[in-house]
């Protein structure tokens, strides 16, 4: 029986011509991340070490993204724990107000995470990095003091579910509306423990804003991780960002899997997850009025160029709707500079809506948009949790940049395409 | 090793945001975080939970945020183990990491009911729900895991 494409770069990472899954092992990490919220625990942690040396100063990255610039306090404190760590061990990748972004868009935009490595990350959205043909996954602040210590981590090796994508999506579905509808398909538990192995010939209508979006989301679906082939879009995003050499695995062609689904893309709709959990997904249009308070455009899992491109595309020369809130926010400081110099901040701006630093912020109900009691948002983020992006009677509906530039405009959930777009 | 308590019990998907709402995550210690443990699902359990205390969950407990967090705030709630019939992989993780005991088991979730007195032995990974006098087998730790716990967690279990 064959490897999986994860099961391949784990056993190299691991010093094994082959590994089975549920086996334990333990892998050499090309990259250690963590934030603001999960990093000050594990320096904490890391200080009760016999060993309190970092492995490789190189192969750790502290970004600081959740609640900077700092909302209080006690926020302030962790960034400084961060950075006086940072400094002590003279931490190359440390990013912090002025050149920091969110870390899962920054990260490969600098070109830190390529195609074959291993990273951990203190964050459960680390996962992202399967656009690129990496393994990455979330874990929580002790692996990551242990791993900045060690360079080394247990996994427990993954089975797979394969994703057969064909066709080719229409204009107004992208990787967020994949994601959702394989999600609401599968479920938030659907690839517990799993990977979600994404192949077939309409991947290659995905850009790479759209696979990082696709793989970011596979935690939502309980996944340890999401991957995708390396392809000829994956190698020119990895020469334009990074100078580190990549190494691409292939799945053998008698690889396992646990399950294998089939997804002909050219029949997907503009897709919204409704409160409370991200599988509560229906098709926009199927469902009848939806008033809403606010609209978040951003985050790790759609604040790419991309993605604000959409947004001002459907917002240029309308109105953000009267009752609306509209907040976008660029994930990166790059981004946020190109974003300006196309004039799309400005159509957000003369739009009525408000461009913010690049900060994880109201995805996690942190700041800069939280919500009150029996409020409404439509947001590109994440998660729909209860209490998620404020108050515990407040609901969030998860959606692609577009259904969110467009809902923002008629106050309600709403298609690009009922603007006539 | 062996606990006993009350059970606290919920259902599925309880995700980290209300094992510990996010607007508390500037706070790091672990009692200061065990003040909020559940609020946003139960405002009642930190008034109510006592030392040794169990929760019992359903499908995906923990699901969502990596946060280190959600563990640690139940940890030093006084909650001695928490039971599920699957557990969020990073939530897993962590709770080891950190020396906090889970037994996975779906006949012990289904069975087991709000207020029950239950006890566990971790190294069998047999539950006996005492009020009900019924007992499930869960799922006991691989040996290096054992290790990791009984040591209280990965960082001390490095240390050696």
């Amino acid at each position: 029986m064959g490897m999986t494409m994860t099961q391949k770069i784990l056993a190299a990472h691991a010093g094994f011509d082959k590994v089975e899954a549920g086996q334990l092992i333990e892998a050499n990490l090309d990259m250690v991340l963590g934030n603001d919220i999960t990093s000050p625990v594990a320096i904490n942690e890391m200080k009760k070490m016999k060993n309190q040396t970092v492995f490789d100063k190189e192969k750790i990255a502290l970004v600081m993204d959740h609640f900077i610039p700092n909302k209080d306090i006690k926020s302030a404190e962790n960034c400084k724990c961060c950075r006086d760590f940072a400094r002590e061990h003279e931490i190359v990748n440390y990013f912090d107000v002025g050149e920091m972004g969110i870390e899962h868009a920054l990260l490969p935009e600098k070109g830190l995470v390529v195609a074959g490595d291993v990273v951990i990350g203190a964050d459960s959205h680390t996962c992202t990095y399967g656009a690129l043909g990496a393994f990455s996954t979330g874990g929580g602040s002790t692996d990551m003091a242990a791993a900045m210590a060690t360079g080394k981590i247990w996994f427990k090796v993954p089975s797979a579910l394969k994703f057969v994508l064909t066709g080719k999506p229409s204009k107004w579905v992208s990787g967020k509306d994949i994601i959702l509808h394989i999600i609401g398909l599968i479920g938030v538990d659907g690839a517990l423990y799993r990977s979600m192995e994404f192949v077939g010939d309409g991947i290659r209508h995905l850009s790479m804003d759209d696979r990082f979006t696709i793989c970011n989301m596979a935690i939502e679906a309980g996944g340890k991780n999401g991957i995708f082939p390396v392809d000829e879009k994956a190698i020119a995003y990895m020469k334009e960002h990074a100078d580190k050499p990549y190494q691409v695995y292939e799945a053998d062609a008698d690889a396992e899997y646990d399950a294998e689904y089939t997804i002909d893309l050219s029949t997907l709709k503009p897709t919204v997850a409704f409160p409370h959990l991200p599988e509560n997904t229906k098709e926009v249009g199927s469902f009848g009025e939806v008033k809403i308070d606010q609209v978040v455009i951003g985050s790790c899992t759609n604040g790419r160029i991309q993605d604000i491109r959409q947004a001002a595309e459907i917002m240029k020369g309308r109105k953000v709707a009267k009752d609306v809130r509209c907040i976008v926010i660029p994930a990166t400081q790059a981004i946020y500079l190109q974003a300006m110099r196309e004039g799309l901040l400005e159509i957000f701006i003369e739009a009525g809506a408000v461009v913010s630093t690049p900060t994880c912020g109201p995805c996690l109900g942190g700041y800069m948009g939280i919500l009150a009691a029996g409020e409404r948002c439509v947001s590109t983020t994440n998660r729909n949790f209860v209490g998620r992006m404020g108050h515990v009677d407040s609901e969030v509906y998860l959606a692609s940049p577009a259904v969110a530039a467009a809902s923002a405009v008629t106050g309600m959930i709403s298609c690009p395409c009922e603007l006539g777009l | 090793m062996q606990a006993k308590g009350r059970v606290f019990k919920y259902g599925d998907n309880i995700d980290t945001d209300v094992i510990i709402p996010a607007r508390y995550l500037n706070a790091t210690e672990g009692t200061e975080l065990a003040k909020h443990c559940m609020e946003d699902i139960d405002k009642e359990f930190i008034h109510k939970v006592k030392k040794g205390d169990i929760i019992v969950g359903q499908k995906n407990f923990g699901c969502g945020s990596s946060r280190e967090h959600a563990p640690l705030a139940i940890k030093c709630a006084g909650v001695s183990c928490v039971i599920a019939e699957t557990f969020a992989r990073i939530f897993y993780r962590n709770a080891i990491n950190i020396g906090m005991p889970i037994i996975e088991c779906p006949e012990a979730a289904r069975s087991i009911e709000d207020g029950d007195e239950v006890e566990i032995d971790f190294d069998s990974g047999m539950i006996h729900n005492v009020t009900k006098n019924e007992s499930y087998k869960g799922q006991a730790f691989p040996p290096f895991m054992q290790k990791i716990i009984s040591a209280g967690g990965l960082i001390h279990y490095i240390n050696g």
